[in-house]
């Protein structure tokens, strides 16, 4: 039972930590990519600068991505050695086409960081973040199979226990598929975007109003409020998708006990675990309805027809509501800024300034809380309906010691990355000379 | 071509691209580290940035592919290794992680510490010596199976000459390709002074990685003497070896044609490392897991090699304008290129 526990803590740190990474690694290409576009359309060097700048830091955390994202796909053999084979036997496909979708990536971003100014035509240099971008959404897309594929298995039947009549494509492109790939895209690219837009409002809330600035705002916050747009759209179909396959998942992130149609939504609130009574909550009438269904009257599964021992936590409903907040201010903070900008001819208050810096870590947050409520939502299995989590863990000993093992190493990566980050973050915008390569220039 | 020769033989070609790249990249760490201690850093230090710098995280693809593929083609690997590996693996992750992100944040000034030089360099030696142990592992008498329960013997391990043959071999073998690729970068560069430091470090590791070989030979013997009995089937892979090798030791002391000459060492360790996999067959791991056996279902199989193969036709490609931009570039490579503005 400790190894469970252990094991099940240190893949969470390992996922914890690299989805941070993860995210800026599939999201920050798609700004850089547009901005460099802009700067090249619209002869604008200051949208160049924003490129390279952010390639500039974007060195940095992919390099931490890439390290992490070693260690959770050695890990998952590591410590889930039955879960792997299994995995293997049925999902092998898109693990091993992520290699691919990740070398590509790989080989491209070398080529577009080191290659500023070798060509004489710039568009030359900008397609090669296509590439880039195509090789880390792919990668997030089929990583997202995979995890798909847990929640909700198929392409292949089960016979003795073991694994027959595989059919590669139809466990790839299961039912959780679409949403859960298409969520966490969104999800990636709006919190690069708020990201990067709160480091531009930090300097314009210190006073440092340059065009530069004023323009990576705007540029960031509209780009944010496009993919919050899609993450909350996208959202929805998850919610869709969980009420058909995995009722029970949407019925304890919203403690939804009695099946029943005109649902009512509840948002917060404290629950009585014997009594299923809920204090304090808010609740929207038909809401839940609307989300599961798209009706008002469509009748939700609730929790009292699953048997106990296979319902998920009920605490994760705190954190389908914290994400789903989030997502909301994430969508309110940059019309409030279109708003005041386009109407009333207003430049960001420091009011707003906060609020937009404030939106990058809790967009980080929502992230992590959204990933945090998808792992434990499918407790207790890790295959749901196949395998449960207690018996997929490794037989060997030491995991609390490789918990602590781990556990400095990312503390160590996260103290140095983030002082290396600040330092490229104080550097001055130089506009007028070239600027150094993205390599920085340490010995020359 | 069956399913379970051709998957791998597609994963151990992989796996010799990350020897060949890994080894540079390890070795390169290690001369660094070595000549700031002797202070000629100076001397080396661009050379070896301006080659690592596009290339580094592609080397480390090179490993996932592998092991992801391992997993995919040989789905019960990763119940035995997985189970075996726990440590041991998790270590070789730390300090691959440590390297990996050093190198990056490096770029940023932390290099001129001696910490991070000395961390750099001997992670390049230490993470070889722990991956060249999953070959070590893979000969059996390591990992016991009682009713079905996987149990990983560490004292064994390192209580085994065996073992230690190994990582001797592991780390003289990067040294030594690591200095003759730079050596051929060096001298594409007309960087003289770098060329003759790193020539002399080839000569100087040549004669240690056929010794070491012999050891690893003489140590198979002793552990695993069925597999030394397929070595010995396939012996003229082993001396086809030896001939790259002293064709390469001959380029190198007539100080000429130092492509070539690394093309050679590429052949020597291309020989003895198809050589070794080919006798190691069918087992992957003596004496629980054969190729045969473990060979995932033919329709995953397929799938996989159709994704290898529209995989490939997207790599292949992208790697060959990696390398004609960085390593064939003339411009590039002797730092002259307005690009590299550093």
């Amino acid at each position: 039972m400790e190894n469970v526990m252990y094991a099940r803590i240190l893949t969470s740190l390992t996922l914890g930590f690299h989805i941070i990474f993860a995210v800026l690694g599939v999201g920050i290409p798609v700004l850089i990519s547009i901005a460099e576009w802009l700067g090249i359309r619209k002869k604008d060097p200051r949208y160049t600068q924003m490129a390279k700048r952010w390639s500039k830091g974007f060195t940095v955390t992919v390099a931490v991505g890439v390290v992490t994202g070693t260690c959770i796909g050695l890990q998952l053999s590591l410590l889930w050695p039955s879960f792997m084979k299994t995995a293997g036997e049925a999902i092998a496909l898109p693990l091993f086409l992520e290699t691919f979708a990740f070398f590509f990536e790989a080989i491209f971003l070398g080529v577009y960081l080191y290659t500023w100014n070798r060509f004489k035509n710039p568009y030359l240099h900008w397609a090669f973040s296509i590439p880039v971008i195509i090789g880390s959404t792919a990668s997030a897309f089929f990583i997202m199979t995979v995890n798909a594929f847990m929640n909700a298995p198929q392409g292949f039947s089960l016979e003795n226990g073991s694994i027959v009549a595989i059919e590669p494509l139809q466990a790839m492109f299961n039912a959780a598929t679409p949403s859960k790939a298409g969520h966490m895209i969104f999800s990636s690219y709006a919190t690069s975007a708020f990201v990067l837009a709160a480091l531009a409002a930090y300097k314009l809330l210190r006073g440092n109003a340059t065009a530069y600035y004023k323009k990576a705002l705007q540029l960031t916050l509209s780009l944010a409020l496009i993919f919050s747009l899609g993450t909350a759209l996208w959202g929805d179909i998850a919610g869709k998708y969980l009420a058909k396959h995995q009722p029970e998942k949407l019925a304890a992130a919203e403690w939804h006990f009695e099946t029943k149609g005109e649902a009512e939504l509840i948002f917060g609130g404290v629950l009585d675990e014997e009594t299923h009574e809920i204090k304090y909550a808010l609740r929207l009438p038909y809401a839940l309805s609307v989300l599961a269904t798209n009706t008002l009257d469509g009748e939700v599964k609730g929790l009292n027809e699953v048997p106990e021992d296979l319902r998920p936590p009920l605490f994760i409903h705190y954190l389908f509501d914290g994400m789903v907040a989030i997502g909301g201010y994430m969508i309110i903070v940059p019309v409030w800024y279109f708003v005041r900008k386009k109407w009333l001819k207003k430049e960001a208050s420091p009011w707003e300034l906060m609020f937009i810096i404030g939106g990058a870590p809790l967009a980080m947050l929502a992230i992590e809380l959204g990933w945090i409520f998808t792992e434990i939502g499918r407790q207790p299995w890790i295959l749901v309906g196949y395998m449960k989590t207690t018996h997929a863990v490794t037989s060997a000993t030491n995991v609390g010691e490789m918990l602590a093992l781990f556990s400095l190493l990312y503390l160590f990566l996260a103290v140095v990355s983030t002082s290396i980050l600040l330092r490229i973050y104080k550097q001055p915008v130089v506009m007028d000379k070239v600027y150094p390569s993205v390599t920085g220039g340490e010995s020359r | 071509m069956s399913l379970e020769i051709l998957g791998i033989t597609v994963l151990w070609t992989f796996l010799y691209g990350y020897l060949i790249v890994a080894s540079i990249d390890f070795g390169a760490g290690f001369f660094s580290f070595y000549c700031k201690v002797k202070k000629e850093d100076h001397l080396v230090n661009s050379i070896i940035e301006r080659y690592l710098s596009p290339v580094w995280e592609v080397t480390n693809v090179f490993l996932v592919f592998f092991f992801v593929g391992l997993i995919g083609f040989f789905p019960s690997t990763a119940y035995y290794y997985g189970t075996a590996l726990l440590v041991p693996g998790s270590i070789a992750l730390v300090l691959l992680s440590l390297r990996g992100s050093f190198y990056a944040f490096a770029h940023y000034g932390v290099r001129n510490s001696m910490l991070y030089t000395g961390v750099y360099g001997l992670t390049g030696l230490f993470i070889p010596a722990s991956l060249a142990t999953v070959l070590t592992i893979s000969e059996g008498g390591f990992i016991r199976e009682t009713n079905g329960l996987v149990e990983f013997l560490s004292d064994q391990l390192l209580k085994s000459p065996y073992a230690w043959s190994v990582v001797i071999l592991a780390i003289v073998s990067i040294l030594f390709i690591s200095a003759s690729f730079l050596t051929y970068y060096a001298d594409k560069a007309k960087d003289r002074k770098s060329t003759v430091i790193f020539h002399k470090y080839a000569i100087m590791w040549s004669l240690p990685t056929i010794f070491a070989s012999m050891l690893v030979f003489f140590a198979i013997y002793q552990h695993n003497p069925e597999h030394f009995q397929n070595m010995l089937d396939i012996s003229w892979l082993f001396l086809l070896s030896l001939a790259s090798f002293l064709v390469a030791l001959a380029l190198l002391l007539k100080k000429k044609h130092y492509g070539w000459a690394f093309v050679m060492v590429m052949l020597q360790f291309a020989f003895a490392f198809y050589g070794y996999g080919i006798s190691h067959l069918p087992y992957l791991l003596y004496p629980y897991i054969t190729i045969s056996d473990s060979i995932n279902s033919p329709v995953m199989g397929k799938a996989l090699v159709t994704g290898f193969i529209v995989g490939l036709c997207l790599l292949i490609p992208s790697l060959y304008l990696l390398m004609k931009m960085f390593l064939f570039d003339v411009k590039y490579v002797q730092g002259k290129e307005k690009a590299v503005q550093r």
